[in-house]
């Protein structure tokens, strides 16, 4: 700790101890490396492709799709939170995982009470309670306000809001199993800079947040009242200009930093990306068109494939223009095939098991019976728990300090 | 292989060039410190270099600017990336990835390298900067300091032949600081590697640079020359080179060691001598008698701006009774002034051509005599604006039942998953100044939060005078404490300074035109119609202190109060805290910044990890500790020897 006292006179001395050749133009060369043998190569934090946790997370989510039964669903839920808690790494985003279960309660929550007070169209017989019923006019014909609920209809209401809840933590899951970030970063070379540019605004929107919380902070130091709707108007324009400056500086932080190099291609391939993509894109239009009309049956498909094939031969060509090199992508293995296969494997077989035997799957509730758990289905709903074993565990943060 | 062809900057829609006739050679495998005052234009300069002035901000350019042989009209930033590295002031604005490891690669993946060699210099840069146990570690969880180094981290990986810094150490404690700078000079010296670099704080910097570029004032010609030389002619200078001119040292030291060489006879003559009572609380009226001993007529004084310090930092001298610091003895808070009313003598005996430098010494208050200071109308007003601030002076000092202005008791607070504070006790008197001091992250931040009940305690108890700080409505919490934050412009929302003024009136419920008037007081020359963001640092940070001491709180807490302020703002900010102090407004201060420290506090709290590790006089602790010394405690150590400003009446 005494180096500031005992600093030696380095500074003026540099002239005799300066390394020539530093550095050719080129920046290919090498410097002499410096004291230090390389890490080992060990595998990254994160070392299965974010891709892979989607994937898994959208089987999940396929499959809640195709059931409404209570005890599937928390089964699926239940899944997928062993799953989190057993490999998210320990990273901001990963926290994110909390706000989509409460989002998802929240939703529970409005939907029984929407069904309570606007009454179900499930018809019913068994009532729980009746509320006092508000009389509309007539033109509200078909509307109901209060009135009795009833056991059936809040069962429906419960058994349908809890595969949109479902969905809702799947996805949450895979938020927090892989940053959104590190999955736009496996696109395709001429859409990176754009996937930089997303992922810059998706920071963009936490330091808005940040900086709000700070401003209404400092209220309370001019002796304003921190809370309430005025409050946040009044902070509003400051945190939108201290985030315009922040946005200016990272662009010049990114312009200066190499961002949007381009490599010079000669213009005849220049053309025809343009024409590539913008042919495939129309393409892809006319195909769709084709497709959903009755008339295009006969040529939908094909020109929807010509399209689509030629936007993407378009957008390969578009990535000669771009220099960018990618730093130690992530590895599509095993691991990620088989995380991959254990979310498509919930699926199919979910599919499977409503086609074959959709009484189990969806319990009825006229006349009202208690969901039973159809074993087969809930055995291929636990093939979801496979990553929590194939996958390496996150490692212990270091300490952080505080 | 930086070379500038006089060059010449005008912005758009300024009237003037913003630097002119800038023109200079840096070689390759030097560091080179651009240095000035506040807005002479050092971050244009830099901006330069990289071609973001003026393809990104706009502006005409005339002259040439060449890096590594590539002229910057031609190029554009991007395609000088692979030669000039920047790391800006603000490092988390540099940031485009979220982990350390994608943000070293960012640059190189930009300019297209190959993933091996990515891969290499990735492990060689983590090594070189001491990274690579936070490798994978989001940026957003590291400290200050780490984030200043995966900063230049980030910007080395291409291996660019040119480094360019805009005020890399101003953020962080002395520790990170010298981590970072000695980082730097291994670059220098061991790569070869070309950095300009401009920075507020010389004395962390100076003894590295093999050149010195001076922008002395806006607009006017740099001076080069090696660092003895242009230190010697300098408006800004570190302490090391103000207490080697006050020896009339030749040529002047820059670094303590060879201050220490030379400073033998000059220990020997002080031996005699006992420091200045160092500003103890019950001294109060000393402190600014000290920095009387500045020989600097307050008509030698031409920038006018320099000028309000003095008003400031003299009434407690011309108003012996009134600084009624605990205890304060008034014959001799009294006597003093006969004492500053002898130095001025020596006014006008300073050398003429640092006359104008002196305005904005480091270390100096500039105080005039009593008398000046009673002629001015100023001086009075502030003192009937400030005097009877409630609690402060002779009513806090009679009321037995809070003797302190604020007052923690084992206090914890948690932030999130973390500790921030645990078992913290910290008394503040009225007319006492504290510097809490630790490295960033260590709780100083925290600590002045929870003094203003922005965070609430876990365990312990938070006093402010009589009130409970996170329960009292900010209404009235206004009148008994009052922070002003680490970035000032938080405080300020209105679109002119009028506007602000007059809302910081109706916020404290002062008669209309109070915090005007403070503003003019403290900071003369500042017209209403001014918008607060086209304000400089310095008068920005002044302008919130106005609006916060319209409400007179008994307590103020300022949060790294000199962050990007030059030596000059630093003085007038010195003196206008001196003055409130003396006031009887209890002060605590949140510093990285050890001379300001040494300057201006009473007593230094040292925090580490939420923790209280050291609290005790200014003099004792700072001696104590290598990282917090000030330059002159370490220059004259074993005796408790602080700032110029003690040396130079000492030996007057």
């Amino acid at each position: 700790m005494l180096r500031s006292g005992a600093q030696p006179a380095g500074g003026r001395a540099a002239g005799a101890a300066r390394v020539g050749g530093g550095g050719t133009p080129s920046g290919g060369g090498t410097r002499p490396a410096p004291a230090g043998v390389p890490s080992p190569g060990r595998p990254r934090t994160a070392a299965l492709h974010p891709g892979a946790w989607w994937l898994w997370a959208i089987g999940l989510g396929v499959a809640a799709t195709r059931t409404t039964n209570p005890l599937l669903l928390a089964l699926l839920v239940a899944v997928s939170a062993y799953v989190v808690l057993a490999r998210r790494p320990h990273t901001p985003w990963s926290r994110s995982y909390g706000a989509f279960v409460k989002l998802a309660l929240a939703v529970l929550v409005v939907r029984l009470l929407f069904t309570a007070v606007l009454g179900s169209p499930v018809p019913g017989t068994q009532v729980i309670v009746t509320l006092p019923e508000v009389p509309l006019p007539d033109w509200a014909q078909g509307i109901r306000l209060g009135g009795r609920v009833t056991a059936e209809g809040l069962a429906f209401a419960l058994y349908d809001a809890m595969k949109l809840a479902t969905l809702l933590i799947c996805v949450g899951a895979a938020n927090a199993l892989a940053s959104p970030s590190r999955l736009l970063k496996s696109l395709p070379g001429a859409l990176y800079e754009t996937g930089v540019a997303v992922v810059v605004a998706l920071t963009f929107a936490p330091s808005l947040i940040a900086d709000g919380r700070r401003l209404r902070a400092a209220r309370r130091l001019r002796g304003r009242p921190d809370k309430g709707v005025r409050g946040l108007l009044q902070v509003g324009l400051p945190v939108l200009e201290g985030a315009l400056e922040r946005s200016v500086a990272l662009a010049a932080a990114m312009d200066a930093r190499g961002y949007g190099r381009t490599a010079s291609v000669p213009a005849a391939v220049r053309r025809t990306t343009a024409a590539l993509t913008l042919g495939g894109l129309l393409g892809v239009c006319a195909g769709t068109y084709g497709v959903l009309t009755a008339e295009g049956a006969t040529y939908g498909i094909p020109v929807l494939v010509a399209g689509l094939a030629a936007a993407l031969a378009g957008l390969w060509l578009g990535g000669r223009r771009s220099l960018r090199t990618r730093y130690r992508p992530d590895r599509w293995g095993a691991r990620a095939w088989l995380v991959t296969a254990s979310g498509a494997a919930v699926a199919a077989l979910l599919f499977l098991a409503a086609a074959r035997d959709p009484a189990a799957l969806h319990p009825g509730v006229v006349p009202l019976v208690a969901p039973t758990l159809p074993l087969w289905p809930a055995a291929a709903v636990l093939i979801g728990l496979l990553p929590a074993f194939v996958t390496p565990a996150p490692e212990q943060p270091a300490k952080e300090p505080s | 292989m930086i070379r500038f062809e006089d060059v010449c900057v005008t912005y758009d829609g300024a009237p003037e060039p913003t630097v002119r006739g800038v023109d200079f050679e840096v070689p390759e495998g030097e560091l080179v410190l651009l240095v000035g005052p506040s807005g002479v234009g050092k971050s244009t300069v830099l901006g330069a270099v990289s071609g973001l002035v003026p393809h990104f901000t706009g502006g005409t350019l005339s002259g040439r600017v060449v890096v590594a042989g590539r002229d910057t009209r031609t190029h554009k930033p991007r395609e000088l990336a692979d030669v000039v590295g920047t790391v800006g002031q603000d490092p988390l604005s540099h940031f485009v990835t979220d982990t350390v490891e994608d943000e070293l690669a960012y640059g190189m993946e930009s300019l297209g390298l190959p993933p091996d060699v990515m891969r290499r210099r990735v492990e060689e840069t983590l090594d070189l900067l001491g990274l690579s146990g936070l490798r994978d570690r989001p940026i957003a969880t590291l400290s200050g300091g780490q984030q200043q180094r995966v900063a230049i981290g980030s910007v080395l990986t291409p291996h660019p032949e040119v480094l360019v810094l805009d005020e890399p150490t101003s953020a962080l404690d002395p520790a990170a600081a010298e981590e970072v700078l000695a980082v730097l000079q291994r670059l220098v010296h061991d790569l070869g590697t070309t950095v300009l670099m401009a920075e507020h704080r010389l004395e962390r910097v100076i003894q590295y640079a093999d050149q010195v570029v001076l922008l002395p004032s806006p607009g006017a010609r740099p001076v080069v020359g090696s660092p003895a030389d242009v230190m010697a002619v300098s408006p800004v200078y570190p302490p090391v080179v103000d207490l080697g001119r006050l020896a009339g040292w030749s040529p002047l030291p820059l670094t303590i060691r060879d201050a220490r060489r030379r400073a033998a006879p000059l220990r020997e003559r002080l031996d005699e001598r006992d420091p200045a009572p160092g500003p103890a609380p019950s001294d109060a009226g000393a402190k600014p008698t000290s920095g009387g001993a500045k020989p600097t007529g307050a008509g030698a004084d031409p920038t006018g701006a320099g000028a309000k310090p003095t008003s400031a930092g003299a009434k407690p001298a011309g108003d012996g009774a009134e600084p009624a610091g605990a205890g304060a003895d008034p014959t001799s808070a009294g006597a003093k002034p006969t004492s500053a009313g002898a130095k001025p003598t020596g006014a006008g005996a300073r050398d003429a051509a640092v006359a104008s430098a002196a305005a904005v010494a480091p270390s100096g208050v500039l105080v005039p005599t009593p008398a000046t200071a009673a002629r001015r109308p100023g001086a009075s007003l502030l003192r009937r604006l400030l005097g009877k601030a409630p609690g402060a002076g002779t009513t806090a000092a009679a009321d037995p039942a809070s003797p302190y202005a604020a007052e923690v008791r084992s206090l914890a607070v948690r932030r999130g998953r973390v500790q921030a504070l645990r078992r913290v006790d910290l008394t503040v008197s009225p007319g006492e100044t504290v510097a809490l001091m630790g490295r960033n992250g260590a709780g100083k931040s925290t600590l002045l939060s929870a003094l203003v009940g922005l965070v609430e305690p876990a365990t312990g108890s938070v006093r402010a005078g009589d009130a409970v700080p996170h329960r009292t409505a900010p209404r009235d919490l206004v009148r008994r404490v009052g922070l002003v934050p680490q970035e000032p412009r938080d405080l300020l929302y209105a679109d002119t300074v009028a506007a602000e003024c007059a809302a910081a009136d109706r916020d404290a419920e002062a008669a209309p035109g109070t915090c005007r008037a403070l503003l003019t007081e403290l900071l003369p020359g500042v017209s209403d119609g001014i918008h607060p963001r086209d304000l400089s640092e310095g008068q920005r940070l002044t302008l919130a202190l106005a609006v916060v001491l319209t409400a007179r709180p008994p307590l103020m807490l300022l949060d790294e109060p000199t962050r990007g302020l030059d030596y000059a703002a630093k003085a007038r900010l010195v003196g206008i805290l001196r003055g409130l102090a003396a006031d009887g407004h209890a002060i605590v201060l949140a510093t990285h910044d050890v001379e300001l420290a040494a300057e201006l506090a009473h007593r230094v709290v040292l925090l580490a990890e939420g923790e209280v590790i050291a609290d005790g006089p200014t003099a004792d602790v700072a001696v104590a500790s290598p990282s917090f010394a000030p330059q002159v405690a370490k220059i004259l150590a074993p005796r408790k020897w602080l700032t110029v400003a003690q040396v130079r009446e000492a030996l007057a």
